[in-house]
């Protein structure tokens, strides 16, 4: 690894001034588990990291007045699989927070830095996404929400400007009637990067099993996280039947962009985003599907 | 470029605090190694995913090539030196040597950690419970098996040899 100035600052003002100061060339590092392979690999080479963790209140989740929460950027992934306010809003969440890498790993890598490395893949991305989460961001010019949905901008690429940092992901309040499920499609069980990925989340009109609302997050598929809205406005205000489904299924399939790669050809990928897609919708129907 | 100047470091690893000056750019894995000649930890990939790297840091269990040694500043570290006394080996180690669990030898301090980890945790963990918690550990010897078998009688012993019962927690999985 090539050498950089290094500073642990102990407030996000002068996290943020640091930053700023040395513009493209400075990384935050948080867990250090996306950045240090990369710095390793020589895929970048910063003139400064500077290291997150001690500024005081960035690893806490807390719980908002209107029921929703808040997640610091800072927590990390054993953190959000074990933290009861989780794991009961949000048991979606809590769920693939506990499968991701391994415990070594999750013990490190955070929320903040599986969003902000911005890799197509990441597994918090479509669930947070499903779930209508916003990014809690600061910079230079103070603070801003920007919906998940559009932080990113391209594999490894987000609207994070010079000096801005992400502090929190915010999550609305549970609904009612509203189940969501995330299926991670990979080779192994631990220690694997997504092929496909996929997360449902639907809300069902009280007593019926006709969907209200739904939405359908794909990774792993396109350069960034991708919501599939063709297959989320058929489902809307449609019973859940076998045949719209099947149909979601195939309209997630052709809002998929995949690339061939080591773990999957494109063609496999967009197969398996229908296969996925189905069994994720069925999932939030009982069988498996995580409340939230 | 002009050379990367030395930052001080306090380290606390297995009890004793180190002050020490460091390039950035090292890893805690190197200066267990390198610097305080505690090469116990090993290196097998550099990149987190083979687990001979494992340490306990503030208690959790990491894998120190990923971790930039100033981030452990002021931080508790625990490497494999740390677990046995002078005159007797853990009973984690124990049952390695006695279970067969160690072949090369290479994957097996990073093991030892992630199964103390465990232990600690959760004392009477089911099998289910080891082969999740040594998932991040890659054994290219032992095919596992004997390796689950050693935790499981460790776990028996140690508890067994406790004068109160500890209250056994479930793990976090699910
Ligand atoms: C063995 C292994 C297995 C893995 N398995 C998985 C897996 O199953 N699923 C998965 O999705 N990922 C996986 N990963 C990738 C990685 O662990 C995760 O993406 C992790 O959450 C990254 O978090 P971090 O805190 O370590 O990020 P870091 O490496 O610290 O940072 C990543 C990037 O984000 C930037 N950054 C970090 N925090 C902030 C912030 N608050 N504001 C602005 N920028 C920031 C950094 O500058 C850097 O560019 C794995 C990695 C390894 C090594
Ligand atoms: S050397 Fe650290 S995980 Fe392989
Ligand atoms: S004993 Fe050789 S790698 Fe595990």
């Amino acid at each position: 690894m090539k050498g950089f100035e290094y500073y642990a600052p102990e407030t996000l003002d002068a996290a943020v001034e640091i930053l700023a100061r040395y513009g493209e060339g400075a990384y935050p590092v948080a867990g250090g588990t996306d950045l240090i392979p990369k710095m390793r690999y020589g895929h970048v080479a910063p003139q400064a990291v500077v290291n997150l963790k001690r500024i005081p209140g960035l690893n806490r989740i807390t719980s908002l007045e209107n029921g929703g929460l808040h997640v610091g950027a800072l927590v990390t992934l054993t953190q959000l699989s074990r933290e009861a306010l989780v794991r009961e809003r949000y048991p979606v969440v809590a769920h693939i927070a506990g499968k991701m890498a391994s415990a070594q790993v999750r013990n490190l890598a955070t929320v903040g830095g599986n969003l902000c490395n911005a890799a197509p893949s990441a597994d918090l991305a479509p669930p947070l996404i499903a779930l209508d989460a916003e990014a809690l961001i600061v910079g230079p010019e103070g603070e801003r929400r920007v919906p998940l949905e559009h932080f990113f901008t391209g594999p490894g690429a987000t609207v994070l400007g010079p000096g801005e940092l992400l502090t929190a992901v915010l999550l609305p309040p549970p609904q009612p009637h509203t189940r969501a499920m995330y299926i991670k499609h990979a080779h192994r069980e631990a220690l694997d990067i997504a092929i496909v990925g996929v997360a449902a989340l639907v809300r069902l009109a009280p007593g019926t099993a006709t969907c209200q609302g739904a939405r359908i997050v794909l990774g792993a598929v396109a350069p960034t996280p991708i919501r599939a809205r063709e297959a989320e406005a058929l489902l809307e205000g449609a019973p859940l039947t076998e045949e719209h489904i099947a149909e979601a299924g195939r309209l997630a399939a052709q809002a998929a962009r995949p690339i061939d790669d080591v773990r999957g050809s494109a063609w496999y990928r967009r197969k398996m985003v229908d296969v996925l897609t189905r069994r994720a919708i069925a999932g939030t129907r009982g069988e498996g599907g995580d409340l939230t | 470029m002009k050379p990367t100047r030395k930052y001080p470091l306090t380290l606390h690893v297995n009890g004793e605090t180190y002050e020490l000056e460091v390039k950035p750019q090292r890893t805690l894995l190197e200066v267990l190694r390198n610097e305080l000649e505690l090469t116990g930890t090993n290196e097998g990939c550099a990149t987190g995913d083979c687990g001979a790297c494992t340490v306990l840091l503030d208690g959790l269990p990491v894998t120190a090539c990923l971790v930039l040694a100033l981030d452990a500043h002021g931080r508790q570290v625990t490497t494999v030196e740390g677990l046995a006394t002078a005159e007797e080996l853990h009973p984690l180690q124990r049952a390695f040597v006695e279970r067969g669990a160690i072949q090369c030898g290479y994957c097996t301090p990073g093991l030892i950690i992630s199964a103390y980890a465990l232990l600690q945790e959760n004392p009477r963990p089911d099998e289910a419970a080891v082969r999740l918690a040594i998932a991040g550990n890659l054994c290219r010897c032992t095919g596992y098996t004997k390796v689950v078998e050693a935790v499981l009688a460790a776990a028996e012993a140690m508890y067994a040899g406790r004068s109160a019962p500890a209250t056994s927690t479930q793990m976090a999985d699910m």
